[in-house]
């Protein structure tokens, strides 16, 4: 071990992974260096509206338990997710829930003063905690004044419009290890290595490769493309969720929040074709409550990917929706509308703002939108203490659970291992980690994952940096020609981009990054959304292949030295090409039906050939750039069931409108 | 049931947007520190649903003016989208807003209407329509806006709150940083010189920042610092009252009740000193 040595933590990306992990890495001793393509309060984070998942009291007494939301996570993401991180995060959500009270947040109060609790997808149960409906932005602002204070202090030192070009890693095979990255300035252009005993990546999803999505506009998966091209595999890449319920707008689709049907909002279609009437002038006879019909149980509460297949079918299969066009109704108008405003102000503003109507009033217009990166870059994790003979069953509300929520049961505390991606010292932690929703992510747990990872994840990074590898081959005694490379190489990567710009007349759209980059959204939206088969994916890899091959032609419009960001979108470009085909690649060897993945020439799931992992490996002798490995799943704690909540046959013809949402609406 | 039909209060259009029609934008460019600004005009087919994003998209990907001669896209500052993160703020036809959340349809309903961007003027331009919001960010910091607590291990759940706080509370702690609330301000200058900071007007969005955590039970323990912060120069006594922060807020924050409120607690707090024989 090196005595006295300098230590230092990269962390990339400043949304609620990030700041978690810097905090708690910052925290124990170790200086952060924390970089971010926005000032970190400004980061995806900040767009979740609905909620955070925990086990909690009431729930407790009602038969509710840490073990019982583990099982909900693990059935939601049909089974998907490896088995032990999934149960620690369900098991630390209530730690969580705490941690974030004292920071401050302002989570909805009982008139006790207790946090309020709101009921949300995939449960039964009310066990989702939230600050009005802005509750990504409340947490995100905790972490980011907790940020603020260390920064303060010294101990985070935050390098804000700063881009994440590549890591930096030495040795090759079992002693290859990351040492640090290479960024550049987004206002200066200027490129440097920075040296790190551990790089932490919190670079959250991938929804700009499809276009318009309820993604912000920094979110291309740019960074973690670029780790998947240095080596380091990317887990579930087709598992992509969309959202059941978005705006649709031009520049993007905006999210309308699952605590809409969580308060009890009904989704409807007239039951007429092509009615012309308003929606709030439809009878309540003539209108077609399609999901509560299917889904006695869940009702609207149906989780995301059942949602937005049934919305898709109604309207694209059946040409059954609103006006003609690809939409239905989210109908709110039937709760009191000062309830709203108190319950779900933020989002009411944003339709009312977004689509120029009053929700309390009209019903809102809503279809599908990419939302979601399951998938990300694969990671590892040493098991925990709970290990059964055999995995338990099926877990109904009130049984005693197979196993207590003590520390360390799903995942070993402080385990260097744990959401390490397959390059040691190389972490991913939040969205970008593919390790906790599976084939799905059930609503509010997002926020959960980001959290968990660095708090729990950032102790095992402070531990590789104090006791593991970084500490007996520190990143300060790397030589310094190894970053100098690093840097080199990216700088000749812009200067052929900034060439490109040299000349520049009549731009075609051939060539043109924007356009470039539009057609890959549609493509990606057509073809591997929310159904997919297996012809149109070869179509797609096929359409990949020939924007890869423009794009190697691309010519940038502006080659300015100063804060030039047409070259960090072209740069983007060219990595989301290539993560697209790992998308494209791996839902079409995936042959089956998985929580949002969902193959129309392969309906059903296949647990014989597909409970595995698919590990998308960089690949550059290959025609789509990419090979899929196939890993087992750890499904030692739980046997997979049949993910159906409860359907039931329905048709726009059965005259049946259930009861059970009015009833619902008065208690 | 069937639900009692209920008014339909959507705002009547005044102007019924013109389909297929172009607006001309007008954009206030600079190509970096020090270098001359100009003037560039573009003429932009609108879409339905169209909001200073998708103009600036598209000018991005057709970045030529009606002189027809060829330029480079527009540099922006810009998120979520969906006016919750703060980024895209600009001054559009005068008025500092976001601009994601500026419809076409309501600024510019007519075939060739003309709208103009500017860069905000209280923060050093970057490039074009991107400001360093530094400073703002800055002054954050210097009222200690957290909660100082004993670290991220479990120690419990935080304290109790009543609704009416948390709601108190949760409407000042939605302020995005947009600056919104500075640009309008006639006390908040320019000021690039970071050695400056800290005698300069702090603004609104900072003193209801403090406000904010001297209301929880755990920030209040800073609460001095903060008040230190805001009696001293460019404190809230800075403020001229010309009340324009509230009027520009996009999130309605009661900004000028805020200050009132520091205000307030800045004189006890200094007759609370004085007699404590403290300067």
């Amino acid at each position: 071990m090196v005595a006295n040595r300098e230590r230092r933590v990269i962390v990339v990306g400043g949304g609620l992974a990030g700041l978690a992990a810097a905090v708690r890495v910052a925290e124990s001793g170790i200086p952060v260096d924390l970089f971010s393509m926005v000032p970190v309060k400004r980061s995806h984070s900040v767009c979740a509206q609905g909620g955070i998942n925990a086990c909690n009291e009431v729930a407790r007494q009602q038969g509710y338990s840490e073990y019982q939301h583990f099982d909900e996570t693990i059935y939601g993401g049909d089974y998907l997710a490896d088995q032990g991180p999934v149960l620690e995060m369900a098991n630390w959500a209530p730690k969580v829930i705490d941690l974030l009270d004292r920071m401050g947040v302002p989570f909805n109060r009982t008139s006790e003063g207790m946090r309020d609790l709101r009921l949300f997808g995939g449960s039964l149960f009310k066990r989702t905690h939230f600050a009005g409906a802005t509750t990504g932005q409340q947490l995100l602002y905790a972490l980011d004044e907790q940020t603020r204070r260390y920064t303060s202090e010294g101990k985070i030192n935050k390098y804000e419009f700063w881009e994440f070009l590549w890591p930096v890693t030495t040795g090759e095979g079992e002693d290859k290890r990351c040492v640090g990255i290479v960024a550049q300035d987004m206002r200066t252009m200027q490129i440097r290595a920075f040296r790190g005993d551990a790089v932490v990546m919190a670079t959250g999803g991938n929804g700009l490769i499809f276009g318009k999505s309820t993604n912000s506009v920094i979110c291309t998966g740019g960074a973690a493309a670029r780790c998947y091209q240095a080596g380091a595999w990317y887990g579930n890449p087709e598992m992509i969720q969309v959202h059941p319920t978005a705006i649709p707008g031009a520049d993007k689709c905006r999210l309308m929040s699952e605590s809409a049907r969580g308060e009890g909002g009904r989704v409807w279609v007239p039951r007429k074709k092509g009615d012309t009437r308003r929606g709030q002038d439809i009878p309540e006879g003539e209108r077609w409550y399609f999901l509560e019909e299917k889904y006695p149980k869940y009702g609207n509460l149906v989780p995301r990917d059942i949602a937005s297949r049934e919305i898709f079918d109604v309207c694209v299969n059946q040409g059954m929706g609103v006006f003609g066009e690809n939409q239905v109704y989210l109908d709110l108008t039937h709760k009191d509308p000062e309830y709203l405003t108190r319950k779900l102000g933020g989002i009411m503003e944003i339709y009312e703002k977004f689509a120029g109507e009053d929700p309390r009033y009209a019903p809102m217009r809503i279809f599908p939108a990419v939302h979601y990166t399951m998938g990300g870059l694969w990671t590892q994790f040493t098991p925990g203490t709970y290990d059964p003979s055999e995995p338990w069953g099926d877990h109904k509300p009130g049984m005693e659970a197979p196993t207590d929520a003590k520390p360390g049961r799903g995942m070993r505390i402080g385990a260097m291992n744990n959401a390490m991606t397959n390059i040691p010292g190389l972490y991913a932690f939040g969205e970008v980690n593919f390790a906790y929703h599976g084939a799905t992510r059930l609503g509010a747990n997002a926020l959960l994952s980001c959290i968990f990872d660095g708090l729990f994840c950032g102790l095992g990074v402070a531990n590789f940096v104090n006791e593991g590898p970084a500490a007996e081959a520190p990143a300060e005694l790397v030589e310094q020609k190894v970053y100098d490379a690093a840097v080199e190489s990216e700088q000749a990567k812009v200067r052929k981009l900034v060439d490109s710009a040299a000349g520049v007349g009549e731009q075609s759209d051939d060539v043109n990054p924007y356009m470039i980059g539009r057609e890959l959204g549609i493509e990606m939206t057509a073809a591997s959304t929310v159904v997919k088969t297996g012809e149109r994916l070869q179509r797609c890899l096929a359409k990949l292949r020939e924007l890869g091959e423009r794009y190697s032609r691309v010519k940038l419009s502006d080659g300015a030295g100063w804060t030039n960001q047409s070259l960090s979108y072209t740069r983007a470009i060219g990595d989301m090409i290539v993560l697209a085909q790992a998308i494209a690649k791996g839902g079409l060897l995936r042959e089956e039906s998985r929580g949002s993945h969902y193959r129309l020439d392969f309906p059903e799931r296949d647990d014989t050939r597909f409970l595995k992992t698919s590990v998308a490996v960089y690949d550059p002798s290959d025609a789509d750039r990419c090979r899929i490995d196939w890993r087992d799943i750890d499904t030692r704690l739980v046997k997979p069931r049949a993910r159906t909540y409860g359907k039931t046959e329905s048709s726009p013809d059965a005259k049946t409108p259930t009861e059970k949402p009015a009833e619902a609406a008065a208690s | 049931m069937v639900a009692p039909s209920k008014p339909v209060t959507s705002k009547p259009d005044e102007v019924k947007p013109e389909m297929g029609r172009t607006v001309r934008f007008t954009i206030h460019r600079c190509d970096g520190p020090g270098k001359a600004a100009r003037w560039e005009s573009f003429d932009v087919p609108i879409e339905p649903g169209s909001n200073i994003i998708s103009v600036l998209q598209y000018i991005a990907a057709h970045p030529v003016t009606i002189e027809g001669k060829r330029t480079t896209p527009v540099v922006w500052d810009s998120g979520c989208l969906e006016e919750v993160c703060g980024a895209c703020t600009m001054v559009i036809n005068g008025r500092v807003r976001q601009s994601c959340s500026c419809l076409i349809d309501h600024i510019a309903p007519r075939n060739g209407d003309e709208v103009t961007l500017e860069p905000m003027s209280k923060f050093p331009v970057v490039r074009d329509l991107w400001v360093d919001r530094e400073r703002l960010f800055y002054n954050l910091r210097r009222v200690k806006a957290w909660v100082p607590i004993d670290g991220t291990y479990d120690l419990g759940a935080g304290p109790t709150e009543n609704p009416d706080k948390q709601e108190t509370r949760y409407k000042l702690s939605t302020c995005m940083s947009c600056g919104c609330c500075l640009e309008a301000c006639p006390q908040f200058n320019l000021e690039e010189d970071p050695e400056h900071w800290d005698s300069a007007f702090i603004g609104a969005h900072a003193i209801s920042q403090a406000r904010l955590f001297n209301e929880h039970e755990t920030g209040k323990q800073l609460k001095r610092d903060r008040l230190d912060e805001l009696m001293g120069p460019g404190g809230v006594s800075d403020c001229g009252n010309a009340q324009n922060c509230v009027k520009v807020c996009p999130k309605e924050i009661p900004l000028t009740e805020s200050i009132g409120a520091m205000g307030r607690a800045v004189t006890i707090h200094s007759l609370a000193r004085f007699f404590a024989g403290k300067k």
